[in-house]
């Protein structure tokens, strides 16, 4: 109990006939970074919400810091942060107004209080900007004031759902490595949600993936990881250097492919199942004479443990909620495959 | 967790409201302009004056003997030494009538032919006929009252004339005999009240509880909708202090909003408070607090910001037309002001009445005063369990 942050049990959420949380039992250790990997609709800030007290259970209780999510809310309200999917900022109140207003809303001493939001300004470089309305802000410059806000309080537990979601290529490193960072040096335990496979990869100590409300695997993305090695999906990077679209479309038509990706002009990023999967992705390039400069067997991911595991694509329903700016998949994670 | 800090946090919150408005020049526009909008409106198209001036009156004299002629002419000098009707000549009913139709006159003043017979020759009164514009009854009534007062005067001169020669008195006397006995109205405070005395308090405290009504659910939904108001749902704050922001922030606007129409009533349209302004804002004040928790159950049963608007005005628009606002409660048939009775508007409306109007202070207004805490108390025990459940489903 006392080395746990959170332990839920049998906590689930109902609205009306859906089930959007189903009995998770789970455990999240103190100062560790626990992800909560699934798709779309999975329940994954139904699962936040009622941790952060925002919202009920239907059945089954959990406790955060020791205390009961619903009889003692107070309690756990005190102890959290919370950056959520919408971001919680007044666009005509300056960055320094933003953070001062929350602060009060914790009863922080002013002192206290200044000395701390000047900190936590310069932890993401913004200090600059302190005097800014929030609507004159790139996405990115919000999202870093968004989520010192949530630390003003020096919270025990940290919740981010989806902290990557939207942001360019650096603020998205950035933001991650702010999160690895608060983990290591304040020993805040984080939970953190996303359907990026990458980022909880490189983020988490665990992870859990959460399919249609119920947690389907929980474990160490390495151990999760061996757990699909001896599964029979092939994973290759495919250097072409005269690839064609018709060759990516031959390649995506085969009856044992899983997904084809093009990164850059002439590699393909190509996960097919089945004995010899290997064997056709060389056949089906060579027919299409195409010239083959290397393959590179590629290391499972989170998505072969999501496939492996609920049988189907995480990518095709996770695509149409990415908002602004599609490089929110980092570098190195792929784009969907287009259709079905 | 003391008061204090429910106190402190709901300050911050309604600071923040405020900045946020203040910074949208949009928003504080409309803030300003809905109250001279709405002031403009009422003062001008409800009639403030009972008295004619200037009016267009047709004047058709078909009488031959002496008495037609002269009553004409006594006429004539009324309008011209008051400035208000324009005599014009006209041949008889049909005359006056197309007069009235074209829209050149208001009303006419027939003298039949018979006149002079009837009073000098056959003993019966002589008989003025008053022709009315029915389509417009407010009109026909004041024209109605102010010829059938001229032709009274000019009669009671006429007879005062014939005592005083036939009993050989004064003219004093002659009067009195004819008139003995006068009416004096005389009102509780000095001067003569307006029809805008009468509804400008009503307007104000419309004004303010209007605002803060659809403010209040509009201010909630919103942040709700934005997933800004997790951000104080999640802090360790009492769930009051979010709501008490939210209503402060949303009364200084509304208190802004009347002071604004009361400063229109006072300098344009001249109304005068007779009584203290403190009570007035203070009776401002509770009218917002009688109220809000309506807005405060509305606001938790609605999903999203429109249904909470369109629900409130729905509510609202019977209410301003039930609360006395803008006609007295006791005209109403009975089932009527059976609803107004249970109205908060109809006892803030009343109470500042009486305080601008009359000049009443606390003791006479008491019970309204009570009436509207009661109300106050009632509606937020509902509404403060409920907004709870209601945020965290
Ligand atoms: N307030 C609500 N009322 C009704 N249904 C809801 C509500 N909130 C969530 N749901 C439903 O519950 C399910 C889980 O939603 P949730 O937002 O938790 O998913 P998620 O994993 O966070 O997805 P995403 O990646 O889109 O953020 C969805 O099917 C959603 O439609
Ligand atoms: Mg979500």
């Amino acid at each position: 109990m006392d080395e746990n942050a959170i332990v839920t049990k049998d906590l689930t959420k109902r609205f009306k006939d859906l089930v959007a949380v189903d009995h998770v039992n789970i455990n999240v250790k103190k100062g560790e970074i626990f992800g909560l990997l699934g798709p779309n609709g999975a329940g994954k800030t139904t699962m936040i919400r009622m941790l952060c007290t925002l919202t009920y259970p239907t059945e089954g209780t959990a406790t955060v810091g020791g205390y009961d999510i619903v009889k003692e809310d107070g309690k756990v309200r005190e102890l959290i942060g919370l950056v959520s999917e919408k971001m919680i900022m007044y666009d005509r109140l300056t960055a320094y107004e933003n953070l001062k207003l929350f602060g009060k809303l914790y009863n922080i001493p002013k002192a206290t209080l200044d000395e701390r939001i000047n900190h936590l300004l310069k932890l993401v470089h913004m200090e600059k900007w302190t005097k800014s309305q929030i609507g004159t802000f790139s996405t990115g410059m919000k999202q870093r004031i968004n989520v010192i806000r949530a630390l003003l309080n020096v919270p025990e537990i940290l919740y981010l759902d989806e902290p990557t979601l939207g942001l360019d290529p650096q603020s998205t490193s950035e933001i991650r490595e702010f999160i690895k960072k608060l983990n290591e040096e304040n020993d805040t335990t984080i939970i953190l949600t996303t359907h990026q496979m990458l980022e909880a990869d490189m983020l988490c100590d665990r992870v859990g993936i959460i399919d249609k409300g119920k947690i389907v695997a929980l474990d160490t993305p390495a151990n999760l990881k061996r757990m699909v090695a001896g599964g029979n999906v092939t994973s290759v990077d495919v250097n072409v250097t005269n690839l064609t679209p018709e060759m990516t479309a031959a390649l995506k038509d085969m009856r044992n492919s899983i997904s084809v990706v093009q990164e850059g002009e002439s590699h393909l990023l190509i996960r097919a199942s089945g004995d010899d999967a290997f064997d056709d992705i060389v056949d089906t390039i060579r027919q299409r004479n195409g010239k083959i400069a290397s393959i590179k067997s590629l290391e499972p991911s989170l998505e072969d443990v999501f496939l492996h595991i609920t049988g189907k694509e995480m990518r095709a329903e996770v695509t149409k909620k990415v908002k602004t700016y599609d490089g929110g998949h980092g570098p190195g994670s792929r784009p969907a495959r287009r259709g079905r | 967790m003391g008061i204090v800090d429910v106190l402190r946090h709901s300050f911050w919150i309604s600071w923040k409201d405020l900045v946020d408005l203040w910074r949208n020049r949009m928003a504080l526009v409309m803030l300003i302009l809905m109250p001279l909008f709405m002031m403009v409106m009422v003062g001008y198209i409800f009639p403030n004056e009972s008295t004619l001036e200037g009016s267009p009156i047709g004047l058709a004299n078909n009488d031959d003997g002496p008495l037609g002629a002269a009553f004409a002419q006594q006429l004539s000098l009324v309008a011209e030494q008051t400035g208000m009707m324009e005599l014009t000549d006209r041949d008889g009913f049909d005359d006056i009538k197309e007069g009235i139709l074209e829209g050149e006159l208001f009303g006419g003043v027939i003298i039949p032919q018979d006149f002079s017979a009837n009073v000098l020759s056959n003993g019966t009164q002589g008989t003025i006929e008053l022709i009315t514009d029915q389509s417009n009854p407010q009109m026909s009534l004041t024209l109605e009252g102010v010829l059938a007062q001229v032709i009274d005067n000019l009669g009671t001169q006429n007879a005062t004339l014939m005592v005083k020669l036939g009993l050989n008195v004064s003219l004093e006397d002659a009067f009195t005999i004819v008139k003995p006995y006068a009416v004096e109205s005389r009102g509780l405070v000095p001067g003569n009240p307006s029809y805008f005395d009468f509804i400008a308090p009503g307007i104000m405290a419309m004004t303010v509880m209007m605002s803060v009504m659809t403010g209040l659910p509009h201010a909630i939904s919103y942040e709700k909708e934005f997933g800004t108001l997790d951000g104080m749902m999640v802090a360790p704050i009492n769930r009051m202090a979010i709501v008490l922001g939210k209503t402060l922030a949303q009364t200084a606007m509304g208190l802004i909003q009347g002071l604004l129409v009361l400063a229109l009533a006072i300098l344009i349209f001249g109304v005068t408070i007779q009584g203290n302004f403190l009570l007035v804002l203070l009776l401002l004040i509770l009218g917002v607090f009688s109220f809000v928790g309506l807005g405060i159950v509305i606001t938790s049963f609605a999903k999203d910001e429109q249904t909470a608007s369109m629900v409130l005005m729905t509510l609202m628009f019977p209410m301003m037309f039930l609360s006395g606002v803008f006609f007295p409660i006791q005209q109403m048939p009975v089932f009527m002001q059976y609803i107004a009775w249970s109205l908060p508007l109809t006892y803030a409306t009343s109470a500042l009445r009486k305080v601008m109007v009359l000049g009443a202070d606390i003791p006479s207004i008491g019970t309204e005063i009570i009436i509207l805490l009661v109300f106050g108390v009632v509606l937020l025990a509902i509404a403060v369990p409920l907004f709870k459940r209601a945020m965290k489903m």
